[in-house]
């Protein structure tokens, strides 16, 4: 019986990633893990690519995952995961285990859209029965905020920093999530973890279709976005209704917006609490600013006609 | 009962492979290893294994499942050559620190640049400092055994490491030899049924694999690594024991090849030993005591075996298919750390000799020879470090 997902229900399940992490006061990363492992009604097993949440999670003999957990390097959870579900089916179709098990690799951005893509393609193209979730909190957080390809257009990082003559990142952040679905996989979704209840009903989906899954979630980081610790699910509440994170989902193939905003806010709204994009309120960087809502508007008028047309 | 066949050593490896019928193995192409998983996947193909086969997108990924597989409890192997085993360089030290006994082919070959597809060790030199146990093979037949023999040894319940078999690209991978094949039930009972250590898949123990662990403890698990290294001679003696008994062939940690009263003597790997032993037999028949030592164990080395074996020679040539630029031989090296402690050593030079696939000719082991014997009578060392059959 899945445990029905209202929040007296949920609390009165285990959690499988527990207190006493190290991760930073308001970082959206366990946030979402716990969200991730409170939604799967099965007995998991968790791969994780090098990066914050696996820095603080499993430190010498203390660990705050409840269940079997796996780190090899950074580049590598879905290969390395992608080999724990192969030894599974394996033994499972030598009548040595039983259970169904699902296994889960989570990796940050650095580890999933860029040094990780590989290994990422090739596993989802694979078939492997897993699902991967990405926190992307658009940089190299854990080694001090350094420029990926999922950083946003415009953000100052220490690779990329807003100076006097290069205004921060000039080149769009790459969609992943539909470069997932296009590897025809039967499910790739975006979540924020301000919508709990439409992460959650994701990840219930992701696990009920067999074969490789993909959930790209948005997770703010108070060091690398300079806001306010107690503001991660403020800001990504801020990220999804003005639709710099929209929420949907890719279902063999037909795409869905699962939540459209009321009044789509200017992503300036997002942007203003955060400290990576103070300088593109300077008025020398109002076409920057300006040129980032044209990225946001198009991209999201471009979602909603692939949700019209159902492709 | 034996079955006497003529077949390549990729065959031969492909073959010990199937008669193991492990749970998991990672595949990726690359040359001269292709041959012998592809033969592999025809086996999946026509159910003659059971195993899992992980078809991945490079040889990185390839270790990374390999390592993801053995973690979760169960028998994994894969193979590989050349740039293929320098793309797993970071994960074969993740498979050795977390102690899973994966076992791989290495088919030797030449790495880039130039381009070269040809067998020489460079590959897995640049891997000797990995935590992995190698064991390297002249020919087909013993490619074969240390294959099979290599499960026993990395899945010891005191050892648990991974190991690489390393034989020579073309020169044994894809030359059809006499040889001879161990009845699949016979290496099945062999090698035994595969032992879990922490498996992932104990889904009632959880366990967290490749935690963070910095200044306080890093230390004492590279210790511990060290340590193990020290106990695999004796289960590789042990192993060996055991199978010759199964299959009347001999294995040691090296073998020595009329080294007994030798005043000079060769050290040389894999398959130019086979050349070596004819020219070292010739000389015999004209009265130079010429033997041969040619490593099978290189990791952990067999420093103070070695050393007791070389210690009434006078002149010895180390031979390496393969260079550490601005160094010496990676063989040299040991071979010299090996005899220091001696009170009374011989004199010893490198030769650099068959890089990228270079033949290794018998008059290239002459000309070493009747230099060792110059050097023996009293003669001068020119120059320790050499390369030999080198195109002016």
């Amino acid at each position: 019986m899945a445990t029905g997902l209202t929040l007296k229900e949920l609390s009165k399940k285990e959690d499988r990633f527990t207190h006493g992490h190290r991760m930073c006061a308001g970082c959206g990363a366990p946030t979402i893990v716990k969200m991730v492992l409170l939604a799967t009604d099965y007995p998991v097993i968790a791969a994780n690519a090098t990066g914050c949440l696996e820095v603080s999670s499993c430190i010498s003999e203390y660990t705050a995952w409840k269940i079997p957990w796996i780190h090899t390097a950074f580049e590598n959870a879905a290969a390395t995961i992608s080999g724990v579900e192969t030894m599974y089916r394996s033994l499972k179709k030598q009548g040595k285990i039983d259970k169904d098990v699902k296994f889960i690799a989570f990796g940050g951005d650095g580890g999933t859209y860029d040094i990780g893509l590989q290994s990422l393609s090739g596993a989802m193209e694979r078939g492997h029965d897993m699902l991967y979730v990405c926190y992307d909190n658009g940089a190299y957080m854990n080694t001090g905020i350094q420029r990926s390809s999922a950083t946003p257009l415009g953000a100052d990082t220490t690779t990329c920093p807003a100076g006097d003559i290069i205004p921060g990142k000039l080149r769009v952040r790459k969609n992943l999530t539909k470069i997932m679905a296009a590897h025809n996989i039967p499910y790739a979704a975006q979540a924020s973890p301000s919508h709990w209840m439409d992460l959650m009903k994701k990840v219930r989906k992701a696990h009920e279709f067999i074969g490789p899954k993909f959930m790209n979630i948005l997770s703010p980081c108070n060091r690398g976005w300079r806001s306010q610790t107690n503001d991660a699910i403020t800001l990504s509440r801020l990220g999804v209704n003005s639709c710099y994170w929209p929420l949907y989902e890719i279902e063999d193939g037909v795409t869905k917006i699962t939540y459209t905003p009321k009044d789509k806010i200017p992503v300036a709204d997002f942007m203003k609490p955060q400290g990576r994009f103070k300088h593109l309120f300077a008025p020398a960087n109002e076409w920057l600013l300006k040129k980032v809502q044209e990225e946001v508007d198009k991209e999201w008028e471009k979602l909603k006609k692939q949700a019209e047309c159902g492709c | 009962m034996a079955k006497v066949v003529a077949v390549t050593g990729n065959e031969a490896c492909a073959n010990a492979l199937r008669q193991v019928n492990p749970d998991v193995c990672g595949i990726y192409p690359i040359t001269p290893q292709t041959d012998m998983m592809q033969r592999y996947a025809s086996f999946i193909a026509n159910g003659k294994v059971t195993t899992e086969s992980i078809l991945v997108e490079s040889e990185h990924s390839s270790m990374s499942a390999c390592i993801g597989a053995a973690a979760a409890g169960g028998r994994v192997i894969t193979a590989t050559s050349s740039q293929g085993l320098a793309l797993m360089w970071e994960m074969l030290h993740i498979a050795s620190g977390d102690r899973l006994p994966i076992i791989m082919p290495v088919v030797n070959r030449a790495l880039s640049a130039p381009l070269n597809i040809h067998g020489d060790h460079s590959d897995a030199m640049g891997a000797r400092d990995t935590g992995w146990i190698q064991i390297w093979s002249e020919n087909a037949q013993e490619s074969y055994d240390n294959t099979i023999q290599a499960f026993r040894i990395g899945e010891h319940m005191d050892i648990r490491l991974p190991v690489m078999v390393c034989l020579d690209g073309f020169i044994i991978s894809h030359s059809i030899e006499r040889m001879e094949y161990l009845e699949d039930g016979e290496v099945r009972d062999f090698v035994g049924e595969f032992k879990n250590f922490l498996p992932l898949l104990d889904l009632e123990k959880p366990k967290s694999y490749g935690p963070l662990i910095l200044t306080d403890l890093y230390h004492e698990y590279k210790r511990a690594q060290h340590e193990v290294m020290t106990k695999v001679k004796d289960v590789v003696l042990d192993v060996a024991k055991d199978f010759e008994k199964l299959s009347g062939r001999k294995y040691g940690l090296f073998e020595s090849y009329r080294l007994e009263d030798a005043d000079i003597a060769l050290v040389i790997l894999n398959s130019a030993a086979g050349t070596s032993k004819d020219v070292i037999d010739e000389f015999r028949q004209r009265g130079v005591k010429a033997g041969l030592l040619k490593p099978r164990l290189f990791r952990p080395f067999p420093y103070e075996e070695a050393a007791e074996a070389l210690k009434n020679t006078k002149a010895v040539c180390v031979m390496d298919r393969a260079d550490s630029f601005g160094g010496y031989g990676p063989l040299f090296m040991e071979i010299t750390s090996a005899l220091y402690h001696l009170k009374e050593r011989p004199v010893l030079i490198n030769k650099i000799y068959g890089l990228g696939g270079r033949d290794y000719m018998p008059s290239h082991a002459e000309l070493v020879l009747n230099e060792l014997n110059e050097i023996a009578k009293g003669g001068k060392v020119k120059i320790i470090k050499e390369y030999l059959g080198v195109r002016e």
